[in-house]
This record gives structure tokens, C-alpha cells and sequence, in this order.
């Protein structure tokens, strides 16, 4: 890499120890312990992952509409499972096991972390790599081969797990109550596995936000993604450690012979199951523990890229800075006292119940600021509808729409109504999976040119926007109905069912269907949009295309191997000036000083 | 260099964190690590507490030979965490050799608890026919949790050891820095804590008091 010019916009430098860069291929591009290499390592394992799970959905969808139809080709590859391409109840279990699984460690928690924060978060506050570089590349490594234990559950006797991604017990802790085979063990494994790598990554973006910091950015200066990655981190460092201990039990469960989540007296198969004393609540509640901070872990990035990108496009400051960087906290906060809402119906007392049920209110509060600073943010401003603009706005339309059924899922009495109906998949898929999944279009398309130098094809990214946005509520949408009849979820079979058929809950479901295979679809525009522009892209070899205010901005594209080449950029502002009165342009970055920002004399000093 | 750096590490990098976290990125590092595995670590013993409270839990643990063992064993290891105080003193002296005998005598007293610790194991299994999946006292969870959270610990321990001779080593030949140490010490005493609850919770909670 040649020398690279400091950028015009930084008013200060400070002089950093470099770091020689690597030359041979596979310690550049494999066992890098750069920052944005790791990044785009757990973007790309995303990808991958996030089509898997995509394929494994449509699966779960085509199950649904038609039973008896054969998929050739399937039974091919599942002989056991898709006997001459006809699934099995089990196979759409293990189907929507591994869907779970796979969407929700593998996409949802490793790309808006794991990538767009391991990408961004050191650049934005001026740092020149993380905090522990090698054990960046071992937490990535570390969630690749924990990938592969979860995939290789596919491919062992017997199949994936069909205990749900929640793995609840007494299914997942009895071999005998499944198909024989290790698929279970493989999919425990996977998830401790998983629960170290996510650990070594928390405690890795904890210290890089504490420590690495470039003078003069202050915590109440970091843009609204740095605190959200922050906060994020913290969830996963106190929320992994105890989805660790539990698997670890399960595994001694199903292998070493122990009862922690089996109580006495199970018949399975006319037999009486040879343990005592345990408790399948207690998996619960040490699932949830981690489970519900995981559904933060998964939105919160999300939430920070589209205030970042809200307030970038409609050209004004995020409207309550601090409210928002409370709220962020406040919902990481709550987010640890709420998990019995997920355990309504496990016979829990009517008091735990209604403390859970008040909590969970509660973090309706953190919601709303948000949501409501979101619209500020955006009110009155100069919007520019670019792609990342669009997904935002898709993301605060979906939190919404999403975080609507949750007020009625928190209250302990409705609960009991809906919780094993689709009203309750409506709503997760909703607010943590496709909202999180537009965070990350949003992210993508806006940092794509950082990332790569090159521009992604605007119209394609709205085309793929506007099918997308309706796509989901055309799946999501019919759901919250078909969950008031009430319909069953995790059903193999429902067309035989005669009360469906009298609501119309088939044709609703064929609908659903079809609405998922056209979105799935749509989402290969993306895919060709992203691989063509990476190679073929309209070159964007300016510094600051979107006119943007952070530090990612003041580098050239693609950054070079240390970010600010031995050189880190003072900060004078906070994340988001924009709309400067007699400024010479309508936007301040952080580290413009007041000269740079009105020339001589200052007329005031700028707040953050 | 170690008394100099050592004064310079606990400025943060590039200056923008500031207090009360401005100590170095390994020491932050490892407080953190403290943090999430301690969660770990009540996760486990909660689950104790949860089934201990769900079942009729046996008191099979005798004052002798159960007790005694389990208090040497006990002493070691707070003995263990005394040598690393002088270890850590001593590194920030700058006492290289010192450091480094105090770091090897800690890692003695790890590992005659880790031999101890084992030799009880054994005693519990061929003597007592006491296993993770069953035993003659009662509940079959007895011999699960106590299996499982000792052997976590356990090999906290043995991780330990091998953990203090790396930074022995390192220290002694002048690679690495007082802090090292020092953060090694954090992990050493972590461990040390856990087994302050373990004590309590699994071997006097489940002695007959007769």
C-alpha cells in the first residue's frame, strides 16, 4: 500500500505506532487480524448463512401449503428425511430447527455485530485496528467452525435437531424421545461454541470503545452505531456466559447421563425414561436469559445504522442525541428482566407473571423515544431517498409494526391466547428478523462504497427495497390474522384440519407461500447487485460520497491497512451537525475544527 | 523499559477514554472476562441451588474424611492467591527473578490443589460409587452438580497453571510487562473466588451435621 495523503477535512493529527502490513495471501485475507478484513469475513459467513436459512424457510413453507407434494431433487439429498421427495413431520421440524438456528446466531447476531461493528467501530472512533487484533481473528474463526458443527447436523444419521431453535427440553434432552442420531449434540455444540466466539468478540468491542477512542471523542460524542455495538457488546458478554452454562448441561444431559432439565416419570415410547429430579423450566429460564437479550443483540445495531443513516440523508442532527443514547441502555437494561415473558404459559405464577408483564411495558418507553426521535429526526429535514434511506425508513416502519403485537404478546393473560400461534411468529420474524435484516441492507448499501470503492446500483437497491418491504408484510401481515383464529404454530400438517379450512386459513397460507417464494426471490437481486458491484461497481474513489459527518468519511476508499496511516484525527464535534448556520457547508465533520466548519472568526462554539 | 512502560500503560491509547476506565486494554480485558464468566459460573449455581431445592438432597459428607480434605484443599488455594500477591508486588518492583519464583510457587500450590482435587475424585468414585449419573446417597443430580461445577472449576485451575507458567516464563526472560502479571493475578484470584462459593455450596451445605 502506497503512503496514503491525510485527509483535507481533519483539522489535528495525532502520531500512532503503525503496524507493517502483511503481504502473503492467507495472512492478509485468512488469519487476518485486520479489523475490516475480519469484518467482511463475518459479512461473507452471513451470506452464506443467511441463504441457507432463507432455503430451509421456503422448505417450511412449501411443507405447509402441500404434505403430500415430492421434491425430486430433495429426496435426493435427504433420503431419510424426504423419502422420494416427500417431507416427513420430523423433516420440517429439523427444517424450522435449523431455520431458527441459523437465521438468528448466524445472520442476526454475527452481521450487524460481528461485521458492519467489526468493520466500522474502530474506524468511527479514530482507532487504528480493535483492542485485541488476534483475538478478533479467533472470534471469527472460532463462529466458523461452530457454523460448521451446525451444518454438519445435516449431513449425520438421524438429521438436524427438531427441537426448535429454543432446543427445549425434555425433545432435545432425550435421544430416545427423536430420531437416533447426534444431530442434537452437533447443534449443542455448535451453539457453545458459538457462545465462546461471541464472548471473545464482546469483550474484544468493549475495550476497543473504552480504550481506543481518539482524542477529543468523548463517549457523548460517538456516533449513535458506535453506542449501539457498545451496548450490544454488553448484552452479549452477560447473556452468552449463561446460554453457555445451559448447553453445557444439555449436552451432559443427553451424553453423560445426568437430569438437570428431565424430571421424573417421562414415558416415552411406552418406557419409562431412566431419570429424576430435573426440570425443563430450568432450561427456560436460563434460555431465556440469554434469549431475550439476544433479540436486542440482533435489533440494536439495526437501530443505530438507521439513526445513523436517517439523520445523514434528511441532512439534520439526530433529534434527542442523549435521549437516544439512553434509550439504547435502557432497552439493553430491560432487556435482562424480561425473559419470563417468554415463559407465560409454562405454569408460572400469576405474579411473576405480572412483574414480567410490567417490565416488559417498560421497555415499550425506550421503544417509543426511539421511534418518535426517528420521526423527528427525519421531520422538516432535507430527505434525499437514497437506497440506505429507504431501508431505513423500511426498518423504523417494521420496529413499529412489529413492536405493536409485542405490547399485546407482554400482557400474560393475551399471551396465553396467542403464544403458540402464528401471531407470535408474525411478530418476532417482524421486529427481530426482517427489521434487523433491513438494518443491514441499510448498513450495507450506505458503507458499501467505504468498503470497496466502488458505488452499488441504486435503482436495482430500490426495486429490491420496494418488493422486499411489501414482500414481508405480505408474509408477515396474513400471519397476525391466522394467529387469532387461533392457528397453531410448528404444525407439520394443517391442510386436513377442518376448522382452517372454514376460515380460509389454507388460502392464507398459500398466499404466505407464495409472497415468501417472490421475496426470496428478490433477495438474488441483491445478491447479483452486491457481487457485480463489488467487481464491476461504478468506481467511487471519493473520500465522502454521501456528505457524511463520522470518521469512516475522512479516509480514503477502501481504507488502507491501518485505517488513518500511523495517524489519528483529533475530534471537535459530535456524530451529527448538519443544517449549519453560516457554515460554509451544510454539514460539520467530527473532526473539523470551527475554523474548518465557518472559517475565521468563529462565530460560536458548536454543541454536541 | 518495565517500570517506565508499565506507568504508560495505563493511559488509554489515544487518549479520547478517561476516567474511571483508563487502565490498559488487558487489564480492562480480563476484568471483562471476570464478568461473563462469572455469569457462567451462577448460571451453574443456580442451577444447583434449583434442583438442591427441587429434590430431598442427601448430606453424605462426613466431617472426616470429607471436611478436612476439602479444607487443606482450600487452604492450598488461598495460600495459592497469597504467593501471587507477592508475585504481583514484586513485578511492580520490577523484581524479574522474584516475580518469577512467586509465579512458580503459585502455580505449586494450583497444582497440588489440582492433585488433591483429584485424588478426591477418585476416592468419591471408586470408593463411594459417586459418578455424574448416579450414586448411593440419593438424587442422581448430587453427583451431576457436584461433578460438573468442581470439574469447572477445575479446569479453571489447570488452565490457570498453564496460564502462570506462560507468564513466568514470559515475564522472567523480560517479554512481557508488570501488568501481565498483575492481569494474570486477576484471573488467579477470580478463580480462588469461585472456589470461596463452591466451598460453602457443595461441601458444607451437604455435610450431616451429626
Amino acid at each position: 500500500m502506497t503512503e496514503v495523503q491525510p485527509s483535507k477535512e481533519v483539522a489535528e493529527y495525532t502520531e500512532v505506532h503503525r503496524h507493517p502490513e502483511p503481504k502473503s495471501f492467507l495472512w492478509k485475507y485468512i488469519f487476518s487480524v485486520d479489523h475490516k478484513v475480519i469484518g467482511i469475513q463475518y459479512l461473507l459467513l452471513a451470506v452464506v448463512a443467511v441463504f441457507v436459512g432463507m432455503a430451509l424457510s421456503l422448505l417450511v413453507r412449501l411443507r405447509l401449503v402441500c404434505p403430500e407434494c415430492s421434491y425430486p431433487l430433495l429426496g435426493q439429498f435427504f433420503p431419510v428425511g424426504a423419502p422420494e421427495g416427500v417431507m416427513t413431520p420430523e423433516f420440517y421440524l429439523a427444517m424450522l430447527t435449523m431455520h431458527g438456528t441459523v437465521m438468528v446466531f448466524m445472520v442476526l447476531t454475527t452481521a450487524p455485530q460481528g461485521g458492519f461493528g467489526n468493520y466500522f467501530l474502530p474506524i468511527q472512533i479514530g482507532a487504528a485496528d480493535m483492542a485485541f487484533p488476534r483475538l478478533n481473528m479467533l472470534s471469527f474463526w472460532t463462529t466458523f467452525v461452530s457454523f460448521l458443527l451446525l451444518m454438519a447436523a445435516f449431513v449425520v444419521e438421524g438429521g438436524a435437531p427438531m427441537s426448535g431453535w429454543t432446543g427445549y427440553p425434555p425433545l432435545s434432552a432425550l435421544p430416545e424421545a427423536t430420531l437416533p442420531g447426534i444431530g442434537q449434540d452437533l447443534w449443542l455444540a455448535s451453539i457453545a461454541v458459538f457462545c465462546i466466539a461471541s464472548l471473545l468478540g464482546a469483550l474484544n468491542f468493549i475495550v476497543t470503545t473504552l480504550d481506543l477512542r481518539a482524542k477529543g471523542l468523548t463517549m457523548m460524542r460517538m456516533p449513535l452505531t458506535c453506542w449501539t455495538w457498545f451496548v450490544t457488546a454488553i448484552l452479549g458478554l452477560l447473556a452468552f456466559g449463561v446460554l453457555l452454562a445451559a448447553g453445557v448441561l444439555l449436552l451432559m444431559d443427553r451424553n453423560v447421563g445426568t437430569s438437570f432439565f428431565v424430571p421424573a416419570g417421562l414415558v416415552v415410547s411406552d418406557k419409562v425414561i431412566d431419570h429424576s429430579g430435573g426440570s425443563p423450566i430450568l432450561w427456560q429460564h436460563l434460555f431465556w436469559f440469554f434469549g431475550h437479550p439476544e433479540v436486542y443483540i440482533a435489533i440494536l445495531p439495526g437501530m443505530g445504522v438507521t439513526s445513523h443513516v436517517l439523520s445523514t440523508f434528511a441532512r439534520k442532527t439526530v433529534f434527542g442525541y442523549r435521549a437516544m443514547v439512553y434509550a439504547i441502555a435502557a432497552i439493553g437494561g430491560l432487556g435482562f428482566v424480561v425473559w419470563g415473558h417468554h415463559m407465560f404459559v409454562s405454569g408460572m405464577s400469576p405474579y411473576s407473571a405480572f412483574v414480567f408483564s410490567v417490565l416488559t411495558m417498560c421497555i415499550g418507553v425506550p421503544s417509543a423515544i426511539k421511534t418518535f426521535n426517528w420521526i423527528g429526526t427525519m421531520w422538516g429535514g432535507k430527505i434525499r431517498f437514497t437506497s440506505p434511506m429507504l431501508y431505513s425508513i423500511g426498518f423504523v416502519s417494521l420496529f413499529v409494526s412489529g413492536g405493536l403485537s409485542g405490547i399485546f404478546l407482554g400482557q400474560p393473560t393475551v399471551d396465553l391466547y396467542f403464544h403458540d400461534t402464528y401471531f407470535v411468529v408474525a411478530h418476532f420474524h417482524l421486529i427481530m428478523g426482517v427489521a434487523a435484516i433491513f438494518g443491514m441492507f441499510a448498513g450495507l448499501t450506505f458503507w458499501f462504497p467505504k468498503m470497496f470503492g466502488k458505488m452499488m446500483n441504486e435503482p436495482l437497491s430500490k426495486i429490491h427495497f420496494w418488493i422486499t418491504f411489501v414482500g414481508v408484510y405480505a408474509i408477515f401481515g396474513p400471519m397476525h390474522y391466522l394467529g387469532m383464529l387461533p392457528h397453531p404454530r410448528r404444525y407439520a400438517e394443517i391442510t386436513s384440519v377442518d376448522y382452517l379450512g372454514a376460515t380460509g386459513a389454507a388460502e392464507l397460507h398459500m398466499f404466505i407461500t407464495v409472497a415468501a417464494v417472490l421475496t426470496v426471490l428478490a433477495q438474488f437481486i441483491f445478491l447479483y447487485n452486491f457481487v457485480k458491484s463489488i467487481f464491476a461497481g461504478k468506481e467511487c474513489r471519493e473520500e465522502n460520497p454521501w456528505e457524511a459527518t463520522t470518521l469512516e468519511w475522512t479516509i480514503p476508499s477502501p481504507p488502507p491497512h491501518d485505517n488513518f496511516a500511523g495517524k489519528v484525527p483529533h475530534v471537535y464535534r459530535g456524530a451529527y451537525d448538519f443544517a449549519l448556520r453560516g457554515a460554509k457547508r451544510d454539514f460539520a465533520m467530527q473532526c473539523n475544527d470551527d475554523k474548518a466548519v465557518y472559517g475565521e472568526p468563529a462565530p460560536q462554539a458548536s454543541g454536541d | 523499559m518495565s517500570e517506565g512502560h508499565a506507568a504508560t500503560m495505563a493511559a488509554p491509547t489515544w487518549r479520547g477514554g478517561g476516567s474511571p476506565v483508563a487502565v490498559g486494554h488487558k487489564k480492562l480485558g480480563m476484568w471483562l472476562f471476570i464478568v461473563s464468566d462469572s455469569l457462567t459460573f451462577s448460571a451453574l449455581l443456580l442451577t444447583y441451588s434449583y434442583v438442591r431445592v427441587a429434590n430431598d438432597w442427601p448430606t453424605p459428607f462426613h466431617f472426616f474424611p470429607s471436611i478436612v480434605f476439602s479444607t487443606i484443599m482450600t487452604l492450598v488455594l488461598l495460600t495459592s492467591s497469597l504467593t501471587m500477591v507477592y508475585a504481583v508486588s514484586a513485578a511492580h518492583h520490577g523484581a524479574r527473578r522474584k516475580a518469577a519464583k512467586w509465579i512458580w510457587a503459585t502455580a505449586f500450590f494450583g497444582t497440588a490443589f489440582v492433585v488433591l482435587h483429584g485424588y478426591e475424585w477418585m476416592h468419591l468414585m471408586v470408593d463411594e460409587g459417586m459418578y455424574p449419573w448416579a450414586n448411593e446417597y440419593g438424587t442422581p443430580l448430587f453427583g451431576g452438580t457436584f461433578f460438573l461445577i468442581t470439574g469447572l472449576h477445575m479446569f479453571h485451575v489447570i488452565t490457570g497453571v498453564a496460564y502462570l507458567g506462560i507468564v513466568a516464563l514470559g515475564y522472567r526472560r523480560g517479554k512481557w510487562l508488570p501488568e501481565d502479571v498483575e492481569v494474570a493475578g486477576l484471573y488467579w484470584h477470580f478463580v480462588d473466588l469461585v472456589w470461596m462459593f463452591v466451598f460453602p455450596l457443595i461441601y458444607l451445605l451437604s455435610t450431616s451435621v451429626d
